[in-house]
């Protein structure tokens, strides 16, 4: 059951074989077997989780199923819960319970889907690697002495140790497909401005964007069909006619082009890590597609462009967290700068601070048009880019991360070297594009993703390219050995 | 040697929105602390800004009264500092790109009109209040204000005296409620000034190092503030010192500024677009639609007034000073329907000076326009003479009734019977023997004196052109 | 455009985190580190490339003016560290 579909599950929901209650009662046993090990929740409210499942129960009893009535889904702990402490891994909201709901929570609850728990993340989702948070690093399932990816790290390995049937994630510069791929899932980062921000912790805001976790293409569109969707509350909401994300997966990939950008197949790529992905590209061209060689002369600049943006919207992001009115308040100060400069120096990580030092510089005066303005301008480059290679092609594909998950404390001495974690995946979010990342294999025993980059509004598209090859191979049904 | 002060301000008028610029939160005054802090009030984590269409059009109005520019396109920015009634830790304000661009307001002081450029005017959101009683040596924080529209007018230094920019405020200020954006209470903070002084040698053109009076919210203070801070600046050059820029508090009580003490280290705002906001496109369309709901501004009422009612240029000036007046003397007129200047005299004259005298507004005074008309026909039709109708005005503020009522009751009916008239002349010629001889022996003002007993016998009433004229045929 | 000490100590002060001398001599190391990748924009060629905020050419939608909230100030400072009357507290204000 545990490697059931969400299709599957909700099919024995709604036949009665199985009820939400014991189908949560289930993962929560897991959750309580694995959980100390991986780290991957921060926080359980098994009575919230157990009332949800039984009104789920009630409803299904009623006729008034939806796809994902019923069936228990990890919640990235960025996203406000009403009444669940949410922390986005910082101390700085160590026991912050947020008074108001998400969007996103807002569209599972309306579906009738059940709040498993919060999931451990990278400190405001600053990191690759999930060992910035002030919760304890998140365990990969696949090696324990390894990293899960980041930011969505706990999600991921959630997902992958089967502590739920699907979770969520966010994807500022690749920490929903990074994770995915050094996880073994599927993971999608929407185009930006298809799911509301509303309610989801600010790192930076024309770059963040909520996205699925789960194990499978089809997983992935059933998620979408809840997250997706206008909010008025978010004034980069697009106003968009509802769509169903599953209405591709069926169709044959005859004629699709593939572009292989030449850049994501040079050096920094580990051999292993390009074996598989040539090797999945390979099934696609057996599967009748077509690849063609595109280029995407600007990626090496997609991270000195992400290192100024990122920073500089965080830096103004994260001046909320005063200590004034919710959060951590230093215990003793002499006065309001000493009170300010205490808290926030107390309650922030230092790859949290070092950012935000980051972007404090690169705004300051005299450093503008130098540092923020000349990032904004090669970001237009960097998505016109993208927009040549779609002439070309239907979907882009490549390598998700350089290589497969790393030792823990392997890159935490060196930023820059973590900061090389997302060459492949910052771009897409510097252009505003959907990317996901889908299991392509092994090496050296750990999962490699593939990446699939569609044009803006592409998802069903790509749900259904991958979908397709979750139909020929079984990687995506892979489980970590001991799980 | 001559010195010169140079002064430009900058206002803060709040909007007159139903709710904040970028939430749902209610923008009422004087509600219980922090109950009017919505989650967007607050910043908690997560939320976001949307822009409220009302303070937006208010914008609009506000360009076209003043005859600027509509940027087609403007752009939100974060102002960024720390600040605890500044919950986010940035104010979104338009910084490169504000909706209003140049415009102009003429203004004037004594005889002499004088053009004041507007340099901008951008949409912006205001800050909390702290509250300063103690708690325990602890400031309040209270939020309720935190994200009302603002809407803030800068101009051009352009002003020369104290008595400019005080004209130039209240000239705004008028012009912010007569176009309906800004309810203009000063006490409540709806309408704020910063003024920007600086000093320089008569005769040169470069700028002075300025000094920014912040908060300024009565003209008096204004006018205070701005004479000692003159003052001052020339005192200190005069004995050798320089000026060094800065932010200043007036304080009331002594009458002096300061520097204030949170503003001294030079501040770094880090000003970015807010990622949060898209651009904001006004297109012609809007612009018409807010266009077509515009009142007439001062400027073409006044124009209209001459023209229409045959006012002269101060007379029609002075009615169109403010939105409340005007409507007055229009609906006082209409009802009125004879010669307008005697309405505008009235209104002017003895409203003004009773609403003045009482501390009271035009809109709320207890003589309406209509009843002030129905005072003025019986002037007009020769019921009572012009100084009767001053003692029927005084009833009618008492709240005596209309002037008819009032006129019948007390019986101040003129007298117009030249019967009646002719006998209380005889009566007074007949006890007037040595005025009527000083007449006769070619002492004109022995005739004022006649007229005036006369007048006194029929207690007011007589009609006094009748009497001129019955008096002259008896004495002839 | 190299870092120094007083640089990060200021950059720290206008962000409002405390930092030690020796706090502020490894952060020097690491932001000259970040900043070094930075640089690589400084060799592109920009003129006459418009910025780009975001990544869709769409405008600002604009809201009804019409009161949506109601007042949650109980359940907003339950999770306050400070309050009394209503008011959050802080150290005193100095203006």
């Amino acid at each position: 059951m545990i490697n059931s579909s969400l299709k599957e599950l909700a099919t024995l929901l709604a036949g009665k074989k199985i009820s939400s209650l014991e189908l949560t009662r289930e993962f929560l046993a897991r959750i309580g077997r694995f959980n100390p090990k991986i780290n991957a929740y921060v926080t359980l409210d098994e009575e919230k989780t157990l009332a949800q499942a039984h009104a789920a129960d009630a409803r299904i009893g009623r006729g008034e199923a939806g796809p994902l009535t019923g069936i228990p889904i990890a919640q990235k702990d960025i996203f406000c819960a009403k009444g669940w402490t949410t922390t986005c891994g910082s101390k700085m909201l160590e026991n912050f319970v947020a008074p108001y709901d998400a969007h996103i929570i807002e569209q599972f609850d309306r579906a009738g889907a059940v709040n498993l728990g919060k999931t451990n993340m990278d400190e405001f989702a600053m990191g690759s690697s999930n060992e910035t948070s002030y919760f304890g690093q998140v365990k990969n399932p696949w090696d324990k002495n390894r990293v899960p990816g980041g930011s969505s790290g706990g999600s991921a390995a959630a997902v992958a140790a089967r502590m739920c049937a699907a979770a969520t994630g966010t994807d500022t510069g690749g920490s929903i497909r990074q994770p995915a791929s050094l996880c073994g899932l599927s993971g999608l980062k929407p185009t930006y401005g298809v799911c509301s921000r509303y309610g989801m912790i600010a790192f930076a805001s024309s770059l963040d964007q909520a996205g699925p976790m789960a194990k499978s293409s089809e997983d992935l569109a059933l998620m979408m069909n809840v997250m997706a969707g206008f909010d008025p509350r978010d004034s980069t909401s697009l106003q968009r006619d509802k769509e169903d994300y599953t209405r591709s997966l069926n169709k044959p990939l005859a004629g699709l082009r593939i572009g292989l950008p030449k850049e994501y197949f040079a050096d920094g790529l580990d051999a292993g890590v390009a074996k598989v992905v040539e090797d999945a590209i390979a099934e696609y061209r057996k599967l009748g597609a077509e690849t063609v060689e595109v280029s995407l002369p600007n990626t090496r600049l997609s991270i000195p462009v992400y290192y100024v943006l990122a920073p500089a919207e965080a830096s103004s992001n994260l001046a909320r967290f005063d200590g004034v009115r919710y959060g951590y308040r230093a215990p003793e100060y002499t006065d309001l700068l000493d009170m300010y400069c205490k808290t926030r120096a107390q309650g922030f990580g230092e790859e949290v601070k070092r950012r935000i030092m980051i972007g404090t510089y690169v705004l300051s005066a005299g450093y503008y048009d130098a540092y923020y303005l000349k990032a904004q301008k090669i970001r237009r480059l960097i998505a016109q880019d993208f927009t040549e290679a779609f002439k070309q092609c239907d979907v882009i594909m490549g390598p998700a991360a350089p290589g497969t998950a790393f030792k823990v404390g392997e890159k935490t001495a060196d930023p820059v070297s973590m900061y090389l974690e997302d060459l492949y995946t910052i771009a897409v979010n510097l252009a505003g594009l959907p990317g996901m990342s889908i299991p392509a294999g092994f090496s050296h025993g750990l999962p490699v993703g593939l990446q699939i980059i569609g044009n803006y509004f592409d998802e069903a598209r790509m749900l259904g390219v991958g979908h397709q090859y979750q139909q020929a191979t079984d990687w995506h049904k892979r489980m970590p050995e001991g799980m | 040697m001559q010195w010169e002060v140079v002064i430009g301000l900058e206002t803060h008028t709040q909007l007159q929105t139903n709710t904040k610029i970028f939430s749902g939160a209610s923008t009422a005054f004087g509600a219980e602390p922090n109950t009017q802090a919505c989650v967007v009030s607050i910043a908690l984590p997560g939320v976001l800004p949307v822009l409220n269409k009302e303070a937006v059009r208010c914008a609009i109005k506000f360009g076209l009264a003043i005859d600027a520019e509509i940027a087609p396109r403007s752009v939100f920015a974060r102002k960024n500092y720390f600040y605890p009634d500044l919950p986010k830790g940035y104010q979104i304000s338009q910084y490169e790109l504000p909706i209003v661009g140049k415009g102009r307001l003429t203004i004037q002081v004594g005889d002499e009109e004088k053009v004041i450029n507007i340099t901008r005017a951008h949409l912006e959101e205001d800050a909390g209040k702290s509250v300063h009683e103690d708690f325990h040596g602890m400031t309040g924080i209270d939020l309720n204000r935190a994200g009302t529209p603002l809407l803030e007018i800068v101009t051009e230094p352009d002003m020369r005296s104290a008595a400019e920019a005080v004209a130039y405020a209240k000239k705004l200020h008028e012009l912010v409620q007569w176009i309906g954006i800004c309810d203009g209470n000063m006490q409540e903070g709806s309408f704020r000034c910063d003024v920007n002084v600086s000093v320089r040698p008569k005769g040169s053109d470069k700028l002075g190092t300025r000094r920014e009076i912040k908060n300024l919210n009565s003209f008096r203070f204004m006018q205070q503030a701005i004479e000692y801070e003159t003052r001052w600046q020339i005192e200190t050059l005069e004995d050798g010192g320089t000026i060094q820029q800065a932010t200043v508090l007036f304080d009331p009580d002594t009458g002096e500024t300061r520097a204030m003490r949170s503003k001294e280290e030079a501040n770094d705002y880090r000003y970015f677009p807010d990622p949060d906001l898209l651009p904001l496109e006004v297109t012609a369309d809007d612009i018409a639609k807010v266009k077509a709901t515009m009142p007439e501004l001062p400027e073409a009422m006044k124009a209209r007034f001459e023209q229409e009612y045959g006012l002269s240029a101060y007379d029609a000036s002075t009615i169109t000073a403010s939105r409340s007046m005007a409507d007055y003397f229009v609906a006082a007129a209409a009802d009125f329907g004879g010669e307008a200047k005697l309405v505008a005299n009235w209104v002017m004259g003895t409203v003004a000076a009773k609403l003045n005298e009482e501390g009271r507004e035009i809109a709320v005074s207890p003589v309406t326009p209509v009843q002030l008309a129905g005072l003025l026909k019986r002037i007009q039709d020769g019921t009572i003479s012009g100084k009767i109708a001053k003692d029927v005005f005084a009833a009618m503020w008492a709240g005596e009734g209309n002037a008819d009522t009032i006129i019948e009751k007390q019986g101040l009916k003129q007298v117009s019977d030249s019967g009646a008239i002719e006998k209380i002349v005889d009566e007074v010629l007949a006890a007037n023997a040595a005025m009527v001889a000083e007449y006769k022996a070619g002492k004109e003002k022995a005739f004022n004196g006649l007229v005036g007993q006369c007048m006194k016998a029929s207690k007011g009433k007589a009609n006094p052109a009748q009497v001129n004229e019955i008096l002259k045929q008896k004495l002839a | 455009m190299s870092l120094d000490l007083s640089d990060v100590k200021r950059i720290a002060h206008l962000a409002r985190i405390e930092i030690d001398d020796a706090g502020a001599e490894t952060a020097l190391h690491q932001l000259s580190g970040i900043l070094g990748l930075i640089e690589e924009m400084q060799a592109v060629n920009t003129d006459g490339i418009a910025p780009m905020s975001h990544s869709q050419d769409v405008t600002q939608r604009l809201r009804e003016d019409v009161v949506s909230e109601t007042n949650q100030r109980e359940l907003f400072q339950s999770i306050a560290p400070a309050v009394e009357n209503g008011l959050y507290l802080v150290p005193k204000v100095i203006e």
